[in-house]
C-alpha cells in the first residue's frame, strides 16, 4: 500500500527498438542515396498531337492547371502515379498530365503512343494474384491473406492462411484450395472451389476452461471474383467448412467474406 | 532503288579487284558481309533519304507504392497513454483511393485500479505491450496545395482511412476496427510527411464486463514513393 507509483513497466525489449530503427534508417537513406540515380536522358519523350496539354500540379484531377503545352512540342515522362504522368516540357516545367491527354500524344517516330494498361483481359489470363479477405467464420470474425497461382484461365491453385478471432477463442487456419471459373473472360466471374487445411483454436486467456486444439478442415465455397479497375479486383465468397474433431462428431461451420486483390 | 545499285556495282568492282578471297560473296554463297565504308572513296556514298529514326521506348518508372515509418502517442483506454511507432505500406490505386497497410507497438501502463491497490496486477508486463497490424482503404479526400512564402508551393492531401485488423494487448488477439484521418504533406513528388489520428476500436472484458475500448492514436510519420 505505500509504494503507489515505484513500479515501473519494462520497456520494449533492446533487440526490437534496434529493429525499428533500422528500418527507419533504411528508409531515410534509401532517398537520400538512390534520388539522384536517374539520367536525365532515359526518359520517354513525346510529341503533343492534341491542340495542347495541360499540365497540373498534382496527380489528380483537383490540382489546378499551371501550364500548357501547344501542339508539336515534345516533353519528357518522367514518372506515373496511378493514372497521372509527371511529365517536363521544353522550358523544363514538370506537372501531371492525365493519361486521357497522354494516349493522344505520338512517339518520336510520329506513330501513336501506347501506355501499359491492364483490361479485363489481363483479370482473365494472369498468372498470380494476392489478396485480402474478411468476414465471418462462424460467428467470429476472420481476416485472410491468400495467394493464387493460375494453370490456366479457368483453374488455379490458391494458398490462404486466416486469422479468426471470436468472443471466446482465437485461432489460426492454413489452406490449400483449387478454384475453377466457368466464366473467366466475364468481368463478374463465378468460381467453385475445394479445398483442405488445418486451424488451430485456442480458448481466450479470460476463459478458464478449454485447451489449444489443433484440426484437420475439409471445405466447399463458391463466390465472385468482380474485375474492379487497373489490376485491382474485388471478392465475395461462402465456404463451408468441416472440421475433423477428435471427439465423436465432426463440427460444421458457415463461413462469409469480402475483399479485394491484385492480379500480376 | 538507283543509287542502291549503283553502290552495289561498286561494291562487286572493289571486291573483285581485291583478290579471290570474298568472290564467293558475289554468287551469294556464304554470309554476306557488309562492306566497309572506309573502304569506298569520298563523295561516292549517297546516304539514304530517309534516315530510320530508333524507336527506343524507356519503361516509365511507375511510384504507385508508398513506404514509411511513423512515431507518435497511443492512448489505450484504461492503460493511459505512451509512445507508439510503427510501419507503413500503401498501394495507390487510383488518385482517389489506396490500400494501406501497418503495424506497430505501443506499450499499456497501469491502470488506475492497479495504482490505487498498490501491489494488484491484472495482468503481467509482457501482457502490457500492445502491437498490432491493420489493413485499410482511404480515400484522398482533399487534395489541395499550400504556399510558404513566394517561392515554394507543396502538395497535400487530406484522406479518411477505414479498415480492421488485429491487435495482441492484455493476453489476447483482438479483432480490431480502424478509423482515422491523416494530412499527407509532399515535401517534394515521391517524399511525403503524415500527420495522422486514429481510433483502434476492440472488444475486451478484462475489467469485468465486456466493452469496446477506444484506443486513440496520433502520430506523424513519412513515407516514399517507390
Amino acid at each position: 500500500m505505500s509504494e503507489p507509483s515505484i513500479t515501473t513497466i519494462p520497456s520494449t525489449p533492446q533487440p526490437i527498438r534496434l529493429l525499428w530503427l533500422g528500418c527507419l534508417v533504411a528508409v531515410v537513406s534509401q532517398i537520400f542515396l538512390t534520388a539522384p540515380v536517374h539520367a536525365a536522358d532515359e526518359y520517354r519523350s513525346v510529341t503533343i498531337a492534341d491542340p495542347y496539354l495541360e499540365m497540373r500540379t498534382g496527380p489528380g484531377g483537383g490540382y489546378p492547371i499551371f501550364n500548357v503545352v501547344d501542339r508539336g512540342e515534345t516533353v519528357d515522362v518522367i514518372k506515373q502515379r496511378t493514372e497521372w504522368y509527371l511529365v517536363r516540357a521544353d522550358n523544363g516545367k514538370e506537372g501531371w498530365v492525365e493519361r486521357a491527354q497522354m494516349e493522344l500524344t505520338l512517339q518520336p517516330d510520329g506513330s501513336p503512343i501506347s501506355f501499359d494498361d491492364f483490361s479485363v483481359e489481363d483479370f482473365t489470363n494472369s498468372k498470380w494474384e494476392l489478396g485480402v479477405l474478411a468476414g465471418d467464420f462462424g460467428g467470429a470474425n476472420i481476416v485472410s491473406l491468400y495467394g493464387g497461382y493460375s494453370l490456366n484461365p479457368n483453374i488455379s491453385i490458391e494458398l490462404w492462411g486466416s486469422q479468426i478471432l471470436g468472443n471466446f477463442s482465437n485461432g489460426w487456419m492454413g489452406s490449400i484450395n483449387v478454384v475453377h471459373e466457368a466464366f473467366p473472360e466475364w468481368r463478374v466471374s463465378p468460381f467453385f472451389t475445394l479445398g483442405a487445411g488445418v486451424i488451430h483454436t485456442e480458448p481466450k486467456s479470460t476463459i478458464i476452461q478449454g485447451e489449444d486444439r489443433t484440426d484437420q478442415i475439409g471445405h466447399v465455397g463458391g463466390g465472385f471474383r468482380v474485375y474492379a479497375t487497373r489490376r485491382f479486383l474485388l471478392r465475395a465468397e461462402y465456404k463451408s467448412y468441416v472440421v475433423f474433431t477428435s471427439r465423436d462428431e465432426n463440427e460444421e461451420v458457415e463461413e462469409w467474406k469480402v475483399g479485394f486483390a491484385f492480379f500480376f | 532503288m538507283e543509287s542502291r545499285f549503283r553502290v552495289l556495282f561498286l561494291i562487286a568492282a572493289i571486291v573483285g579487284l581485291s583478290g579471290c578471297a570474298a568472290t564467293k560473296n558475289l554468287f551469294g554463297f556464304g554470309p554476306e558481309e557488309a562492306p566497309p565504308p572506309s573502304a569506298e572513296p569520298p563523295g561516292q556514298v549517297i546516304d539514304p533519304e530517309v534516315e530510320r529514326r530508333e524507336v527506343k521506348e524507356p519503361a516509365i518508372d511507375r511510384e504507385d507504392f508508398e513506404i514509411g515509418a511513423y512515431v507518435g502517442i497511443m492512448s489505450i483506454e484504461d492503460f493511459g497513454s505512451n509512445v507508439s511507432y510503427g510501419l507503413r505500406l500503401a498501394y495507390h490505386i487510383t488518385e482517389g483511393f489506396f490500400v494501406e497497410g501497418t503495424v506497430g507497438q505501443s506499450e499499456g501502463g497501469l491502470t488506475s485500479f492497479e495504482v490505487l491497490s498498490g501491489g494488484a496486477r491484472l495482468i503481467t508486463d509482457s501482457e502490457r505491450t500492445m502491437t498490432y497490424y491493420n489493413l485499410n482503404l482511404g480515400y484522398n479526400i482533399l487534395p489541395g496545395e499550400v504556399f510558404l512564402g513566394e517561392g515554394h508551393a507543396y502538395n497535400t492531401n487530406l484522406y479518411l482511412i477505414a479498415g480492421l485488423g488485429s491487435t495482441r494487448f492484455a493476453g489476447d488477439d483482438r479483432f480490431t476496427v480502424n478509423v482515422g484521418a491523416g494530412y499527407r504533406f509532399l515535401l517534394t513528388d515521391a517524399v511525403a510527411l503524415h500527420i495522422d489520428f486514429r481510433d483502434h476500436l476492440f472488444d475486451i472484458d478484462l475489467l469485468g464486463e465486456e466493452k469496446t475500448a477506444h484506443n486513440l492514436e496520433g502520430h506523424l510519420g513519412f513515407t516514399v514513393f517507390f
